[in-house]
């Protein structure tokens, strides 16, 4: 299991929100999470100019096994999709953290970063739930 | 091993190659009461092992049942749904359902004939406490001895390259005669350090390969040598998505107590013998006469998504759902069963997420051999 970006903050199920430069929120799930999905095969994005809410679904990922819903972590716009999950969503197992990013939002309250955990807390959390 | 006390929590079960699991990095999962490995990495790559190589699986969750008695093969006659008198040469096997009185499938399993009076029968695991009652209820009639063999663990290696690497561990006496074992029968062979090994010609993956019972004190050391001779340890994962390729059955999700084999694609199974007397044999003949509601087709998804247990298939003649369905990683694409109205044609959908997605129907297997059938 990599190392968990000290950048990162994310909600209980798994998804992780970065803050870029210019403001945007981009989001994925955690190494953790792809871990327990197994071999992802499918992607369903969000649309660019759709509206997202703060811990309700915006994204589909399904492995082999299930399909799961992805939260948004925070509300807003969703002004980004990684293009490169329809034919490669296995890149979502090989880099959580970084090519395996699945939208970005434009966020609407940025008060809701607040309410995330951060690495150390979602680290602990992983934890408690593996024993 | 013991049954779970009624009103406690259920314990899990563990074969005795638990450790060797965990050792390995499975990702371990409850599966019918049992702790059995998923996949050890990545799942899909288990999968290409045994399409392209040779994998093995642990199968010792499965029950092995042995039946003696002067009457066992009248007992099987009335016990099961295909007929046990196609099986004329010692070691040959049979798969069949055994039906309750309504025609429903109690379980599918293995029927290995071992002698006049020694069969054996192999079981799926999540169903072996109903099997051994219901096996045990039928066999006072006929005097037969059920004896259940928890001595046994089993492996299955499966793939183009699996006969050879197993072959390539028995001792030599014993290479050339399994080498020309026959499809869908078994016979005795001494393993790696003298080891009694039982090996079959059989396997759920749709690939040659042979499910060897030994002894549960030698199976640790049998599944290492397979290891070390180049056999990929591959989860139960991989073996859900080879079998559905394969257009092979799981019991509980495509047929169980409440559907007939002719409302589970296996009519093949069921032997109308005239005079032979089994157990739902006046069920199936009535529900044939009547006409059967229902059947079990193949889907093919050719867009992007994945077909999964419990969706809702639309048909011009009725809805229908879907009973196993996952991505299938040699087509690179969603397959599954469904079982629709009888005389469903074309024009079928199924709703994901409440969105109607065009699928086609067709015939399976869907894979056979490595390759992708014609039509899917």
């Amino acid at each position: 299991m990599s190392e968990i970006p000290g950048d990162l903050k994310f909600l209980k199920s798994h998804e992780w929100a970065r803050v870029e430069d210019n403001g945007l929120i981009r989001v994925g799930i955690s190494d953790h999470a792809q871990g327990q999905l197994g071999d992802l095969v499918y992607v369903e994005l969000p649309e660019i100019g759709s509206s997202v809410k703060a811990g309700t679904g915006a994204a589909v990922v399904e492995s082999v096994k299930a399909a799961s819903d992805i939260y948004s972590p925070v509300s807003g716009e969703v002004v980004e999709v990684n293009e490169n999950l329809n034919d490669k969503p296995e890149t979502i197992n090989e880099d959580a953290y970084g090519d395996g990013w699945i939208f970005a939002v434009k966020a609407s309250d940025r008060g809701e970063l607040d309410e995330l955990l951060d690495a150390d807390a979602y680290a602990e959390l992983i934890e408690n739930e593996e024993h | 091993m013991c049954d779970p006390q009624p009103g406690r929590p259920a314990m899990t079960d563990k074969t005795v190659l638990n450790a060797t699991h965990r050792e390995l990095g499975a990702r371990m999962v409850d599966f019918g009461g049992w702790d059995m490995p998923i996949s050890y990495g990545s799942q899909i790559e288990e999968h290409h092992a045994v399409r392209r190589d040779a994998g093995m699986f642990d199968v010792s969750h499965m029950t092995v049942v042995d039946l003696h008695g002067q009457r066992v093969r009248d007992f099987l006659r009335h016990l099961v749904a295909n007929n046990v008198d196609k099986l004329k040469v010692q070691g040959k096997a049979l798969y069949t359902c055994m039906l309750n009185e309504q025609g429903g499938v109690i379980d599918d399993l293995i029927v290995y004939f071992l002698g006049d009076e020694f069969f054996r029968l192999v079981v799926n695991a999540a169903t072996r406490a109903k099997d051994l009652a219901w096996i045990e209820k039928q066999a006072k009639a006929f005097d037969v001895k059920v004896q259940e063999r928890p001595d046994f663990a089993m492996i299955a290696v499966q793939g183009p390259n699996a006969r050879s690497k197993v072959v390539g561990l028995l001792h030599e006496v014993d290479r050339a005669r399994i080498e020309k074992l026959g499809r869908f029968a078994a016979a005795a062979a001494q393993g790696p350090h003298g080891v009694a090994l039982f090996i079959a010609r059989t396997g759920y993956t749709g690939e040659d390969g042979f499910e060897i019972i030994v002894p549960e004190d030698q199976a640790v050391n049998l599944w290492n040598e397979l290891k070390a001779a180049g056999v990929a340890p591959c989860g139960l994962g991989a073996r859900d998505t080879l079998r559905l390729e394969a257009g092979m059955n799981l019991y509980g999700q495509d047929m169980d107590e409440n559907v007939t084999p002719w409302e589970a694609a296996l009519a093949w199974t069921i032997s109308l013998d005239e005079g032979r007397d089994f157990i739902g044999r006046k069920a199936l003949e009535a529900q044939k006469a009547a006409g059967v509601p229902s059947t079990m087709v193949g889907l093919v998804l050719d867009e992007k998504g994945v077909l999964r247990h419990g969706q809702k298939v639309l048909t011009d003649r009725g809805d229908g759902e879907i009973l196993s369905g996952s991505f299938a990683p040699t087509l690179n694409k969603a397959v599954a069963f469904a079982r629709v109205p009888v005389g469903a044609l074309d024009n079928v959908r199924v709703d994901i997420r409440g969105k109607e997605v065009p699928v086609r129907m067709v015939k399976f297997p869907f894979v056979r051999d490595g390759k992708p059938c014609e039509g899917i």
